[in-house]
């Protein structure tokens, strides 16, 4: 805790300005009836806004009596909450410095030792000439970022002594410098560049997702909302659909896990040109799993419960039925599945190919391990 | 390593696009509709099958969170809470989620809500994060604008999203303190019982989850459960996002695989400890409230909940505070008693007067200005806090002290020897003349 008093010199009085009683209606209208009172965090700390960085008496006294609350409920808020500055800052900048322990080990100190020469020995003092004024705050949730200081709406990162002094130099002469790290980094990430992320094609992401949503017009969403309602009305057909097909596609019971030529690129061509003479692009479906037993889809990586589920009431149980699949049947399923993009992305298929063939993928190993799974894969 | 592609934040250093279109090119949004049709409760046993555990601190299976809200909505509705009120000394995860990939908490949301019938949640967001704010709140006016929350939305579910934010109180990420100050009141925990699934915000029946533990619900739902659990080791699995911040070469924020060793985090993401692994004099893995673990047992390590217990600390956040041999270590942990010393709401007497009592007695004796008794003065002072108080602020605050006593009792001990003597040798030669 902390002892936090209102200043002795206050001004006569405070009321929101329109543009700001308009906004804090909107505020109260978030919450249900009768508990306007959760509003008064959000509609103090526009108060303090409004009178340039500090909150004074009549300010909470004002917004109290919006609130319908007791005076002394909203002083308790204004002192209980240290953001509210109970006393005037500095007019160009309110330095706060984050002294915590990631931020000690990091070099806080000497910002601190900054603030000290360059504004006042104290904190929550102005600077002679009350431009400027610091404190030291508590964790500011930066700490990958350290030292830092908050100014305003905006945190200054990965701090030297001289970086503060340019940046309080910039703030003197009216300017705002620009925010985040003050060293070569991407924020959070380490300096020299991310050591993950390297490996996704953000660029292909866009345009799969550019061609989904031209392809879908007139607009993104309600073709999104199209898409999953066909998914799901059309999964009674596809059963129907799956039931006629099986005969054509069941292998005798019991082999596919014994031959592996099966689920090779011979007989996955075959299947293909026959399930698009049936079904144009559908790839073909069987009624039950042969022999009553399914083979677990969720091996493969990017296939969960729902999707088995989805892709079972298409008929398709086995890895080498999705192993066989040709281009056609991919799209055709994707587009199916709406989640258009994915079985080329995490590769289905080849993953398919693999587990009928009796292997497996990293993913499956550590999905059957599942208590210990192999750390140094690399994929 | 974890692959790239079982990564679920996938813009964590915000060099992509972080608005819709963005988010949805990386997958956000994809199929929403479709998971929202597998049912609350498919949704809540999905979550329960994958292993999620709360990711803001405690570590409480988030599947069996959700599961205790009431099957049924009664008289007064049901509210999802999310705790955005990130300020635990290390932890700067959640800060990289709301500005960088607001949406993927946005669906989050409302799949959560779906999941324990709540038509309206709010995130409750720190005061200082300003930015984060102004950034969220653009995301959902672009989530309300393509209709994918709100009343009337193209899920079928209504859900209304509100952004709420504090102003500096730490405690208001203890959940009843957080529901108290989105009431408009001082956050000062609650008694529990009753637990705010029965008894939460205004009364209603409420969940408060941490912002990361709903983001990545929504992938687990699309993944399947068995994904997310083939990660990490059993009863801590999937992903994380750990902060490594202090004595390292490159701090930095990243994903990685629950149970990772910790040194292969520090070396292949942060560069490593500052002048080699054998410089390490200490790490604090999961936030300031979590005891410290030396260096001694640092060396295999692993980053997960359980094996953090059996060195006596814990995961917490997952924020690794790396130490090397030049820290002031009773500084460090001194400067951490500071902290809850500032941040103790008053309303518990051991924690109110024990916080400070910890911080100036360990102050002194960074200096050597103690008496060596007090050590274990101190030590009980710690017992005497712990557990007395209704919320775990006090707890919080007695373990990293009992961790600094129980590992560097020692250097301690030095300090008040060292001392000592010099005022001995003072006095004799005063003496002398």
């Amino acid at each position: 805790m902390s002892v936090r008093r209102l200043d002795p010199n206050q001004p006569e009085s405070f009321a929101f300005t329109p543009e700001n009683a308009a906004w804090a209606e909107t505020v109260i209208a978030r919450y249900p009836e009768g508990r306007a009172r959760s509003a008064v965090i959000p509609l103090l700390w526009r108060a303090q806004e409004q009178a340039g960085g500090w909150l004074p008496e009549a300010a909470i006294r004002h917004v109290a009596d919006m609130l319908g609350m007791a005076p002394i409920r909203a002083l308790e808020i204004a002192t209980f909450y240290t953001m509210f500055q109970l006393s005037p800052v500095g007019e160009k900048a309110h330095v706060q410095v984050c002294g915590t322990t990631p931020c000690l080990l990091r070099g806080a100190e000497e910002l601190k030792a900054v603030c000290k020469r360059r504004i006042h020995e104290h904190p929550h003092r102005r600077s002679t000439d009350g431009a400027f004024s610091w404190e030291e705050v508590e964790c500011l949730g930066a700490c990958v970022n350290a030292p830092m200081v908050q100014i305003g709406a905006d945190t200054y990162e990965d701090l030297t002594p001289e970086r503060l002094e340019k940046i309080l130099d910039a703030f003197a002469r009216g300017e705002t410098p620009t925010p985040g790290p003050q060293v070569d980094r991407q924020f959070s990430a380490p300096a020299g560049g991310p050591t993950t992320l390297t490996e996704l094609d953000y660029e292909a992401m866009a345009r799969d997702y550019a061609a989904r949503a031209g392809e879908a017009a007139p607009s993104a969403p309600e073709a999104h909302a199209a898409t999953a309602g066909q998914a799901v009305a059309s999964l009674a057909e596809a059963s129907a659909a799956g039931a006629v097909a099986a005969a054509m596609a069941d292998p005798p019971a019991g082999e596919d896990a014994d031959e592996p030529a099966n689920a090779g690129e011979g007989a996955g061509e075959g299947e293909g040109e026959r399930a698009s003479e049936d079904e144009g692009t559908r790839p073909v479906g069987l009624a039950a799993p042969r022999d009553g037993k399914p083979d677990d889809l969720k091996k493969i990586s990017g296939i969960g419960p729902k999707l088995e589920g989805l892709l079972n009431e298409l008929g398709i149980y086995h890895y080498d039925q999705i192993a066989a699949w040709n281009d056609e049947n991919a799209a055709w399923v994707d587009n199916y599945l709406a989640f258009k993009g994915r079985i080329e992305r995490e590769d289905w298929i080849g993953q398919a190919k693999t587990l009928a063939a009796g292997g497996e993928t990293a993913f499956s190993a550590r999905y059957e391990g599942g208590e210990a799974p192999a750390k140094e894969e690399a994929e | 390593m974890l692959a790239d592609k079982d990564r679920i934040f996938r813009n964590l250093y915000g060099l992509h696009d972080w608005r819709l279109a963005g988010a949805r090119a990386r997958g956000a949004w994809d199929g929403t509709r479709a998971l929202l049709e597998m049912g609350h409760d498919a949704i809540v046993e999905e979550i329960k099958n994958s292993g999620l555990r709360g990711r803001g601190g405690a570590g409480f299976p988030t599947g069996l969170k959700w599961s205790f809200m009431p099957k049924e909505v009664g008289e007064r509705p049901h509210y999802l809470v999310i705790n955005a009120d990130e300020s635990e000394p290390g932890t700067c995860k959640d800060r990289e989620i709301m500005r960088h990939d607001p949406h993927i908490l946005i669906e989050g949301a409302l799949v959560a809500a779906f999941a324990m019938r709540a038509h309206t949640a709010y995130i409750y967001i720190r005061g200082e994060f300003i930015r984060e704010r102004e950034r969220l709140e653009a995301a959902i006016a672009e989530a309300y604008e393509a209709r994918l929350i709100g009343k009337n939305n193209i899920h079928g579910w209504d859900f209304d999203l509100h952004v709420h934010h504090g102003a500096g109180a730490y405690i208001c990420g203890e959940e009843t303190a957080l529901l108290e100050s989105l009431e408009g009141k001082k956050g000062q925990p609650r008694l529990k019982p009753p637990f705010p699934a029965n008894c939460g915000l205004y009364g209603a029946p409420t969940t408060v989850n941490n912002v990361e533990s709903i983001a990545v619900a929504p992938e687990i739902l699309r993944r399947g459960a068995a994904w997310f659990a083939s990660l990490g080791r059993p009863n801590n699995t999937g992903t994380k996002l750990f902060c490594i911040s202090g004595h390292v070469e490159r701090p930095c924020t990243v994903e990685e695989e629950m149970g990772i060793p910790l040194r292969e985090l520090l070396e292949r993401h942060a560069g490593g400890v500052r002048g080699g692994w054998d410089n390490l004099l200490a790490v604090i893995p999961g936030g300031s409230s979590v005891p410290l673990v030396p260096a001694a047992q640092c060396q295999d390590l692993t980053m997960d909940f359980d094996a953090l217990a059996k060195v006596k600390s814990g995961l917490g956040t997952a924020a690794v505070i790396v130490m090397d041999k030049s820290t002031d270590i009773v500084k460090a942990i001194a400067r951490l008693s500071y902290f809850y010393k500032h941040e103790s709401c008053g309303q518990c007497t051991p924690c109110r007067e024990g916080t400070g009592w910890m911080w100036r007695v360990l102050t002194r004796m960074a200096e050597g200005r103690a008496e060596r008794e007090e050590i274990d003065m101190l030590w009980d002072v710690t017992r005497q806090v712990e557990g007395h108080t209704i919320c775990a602020l006090g707890d919080a605050a007695a373990w990293p002290v009992q961790g600094l006593l129980r590992h560097f009792r020692s250097e301690i001990e030095a300090r008040i020897a060292a001392r000592q003597a010099e005022r001995g040798a003072r006095a004799s030669a005063e003496a002398a003349e």
